[in-house]
């Protein structure tokens, strides 16, 4: 049975792969690539929901899962229409040029 | 023993590939190689979700994450047609950038940390592994879907019709 591995293996990978995500949050400035490691952040928090559902043998973190991914997909939608009409009126889609709330 | 060597060299493989492709995610200069690796990542993320023997989850991984959301940014990509960030000729690191990773490192240390001195605190469930090979997890899941999480099931359902109206009327040109 697959419970000999430690639950903590999986957490481990699961924190590695948020880290590395936000990493890229804060470093990149090609807001397509924020947006995509934002959604590699959502599905490491997926991880960590399914190993505890996996451990506790309870199905509520499965669920949870269902709803995140249910948002997510929401959350693609809008946002890159939002990038598609950033990008008609600027030109752009750099991070660090996009200012239109400085004033 | 032999299936346990098995699970464990799956296990390897498969975490090492998603921390790979992650790091590929965020150094690849093109996006559209970055949405690739995502993609991998989803996939080998999905594997981890099939060692954890929830294999309905796994296969709506594939089709949610590596199937709808990273088609709609690969299309994104392609119709922006963003030109590839030009390779600076010194790499321009700000100080901002150093902090922010160093606090990143500092988080994933303590996350590692907060998960390695305790086991998983919660109230065990019913469903063993054994039953719900027995029932399939399908079924388990939609039981709970519609009984206990039909209200939270519902008001996903006008998320995302709030997720559509919303694409469809950012989209819109003006006229």
């Amino acid at each position: 049975m697959p419970a000999d591995i430690p639950s903590l293996y999986f957490l481990i990978v699961s924190a590695l792969v948020f880290a590395i995500g936000a990493i890229g949050v804060l470093v990149r400035r090609n807001a397509i690539i924020i947006f995509m490691c934002i959604e590699m952040m959502l599905s490491a928090v997926n991880l960590t929901l399914i190993t505890a559902a996996h451990y506790l043998n309870s199905l509520d973190g499965v669920l949870m899962v269902f709803f995140v991914m249910t948002v997510a997909a929401a959350e693609a939608a809008v946002g890159l229409a939002i990038f598609v009409l950033l990008f008609r009126n600027r030109k752009t889609i750099k991070a660090d040029e996009i200012n239109l709330l400085k004033g | 023993m032999v299936e346990q060597v098995f699970y464990w060299i799956a296990f390897i493989m498969t975490s090492m590939t998603a921390l790979f492709a992650a790091v590929m995610v965020i150094t690849r200069s093109n996006p559209i190689s970055a949405a690739m690796f995502l993609v991998l990542n989803f996939v080998s993320v999905a594997i981890l979700y099939l060692l954890l023997r929830f294999p309905f989850i796994a296969v709506i991984q594939v089709m949610i994450y590596a199937g709808a959301i990273m088609m709609l940014v690969v299309f994104v990509i392609m119709l922006l047609n963003v030109e590839e960030e030009e390779r600076r000729k010194k790499i321009a690191v700000s100080l901002a950038q150093v902090i922010s990773v160093v606090l990143v490192l500092m988080l994933c240390a303590q996350l590692v940390v907060g998960v390695g001195i305790q086991k998983i605190p919660g109230k065990h469930g019913a469903f063993t592994a054994e039953q719900l090979a027995e029932v399939g997890d399908v079924k388990a899941v939609a039981q709970m879907l519609f009984t206990t999480y039909l209200f939270p099931f519902e008001i996903a359902s006008i998320i995302l019709l709030v997720g559509i109206i919303g694409a469809v009327i950012l989209s819109k040109k003006e006229r």
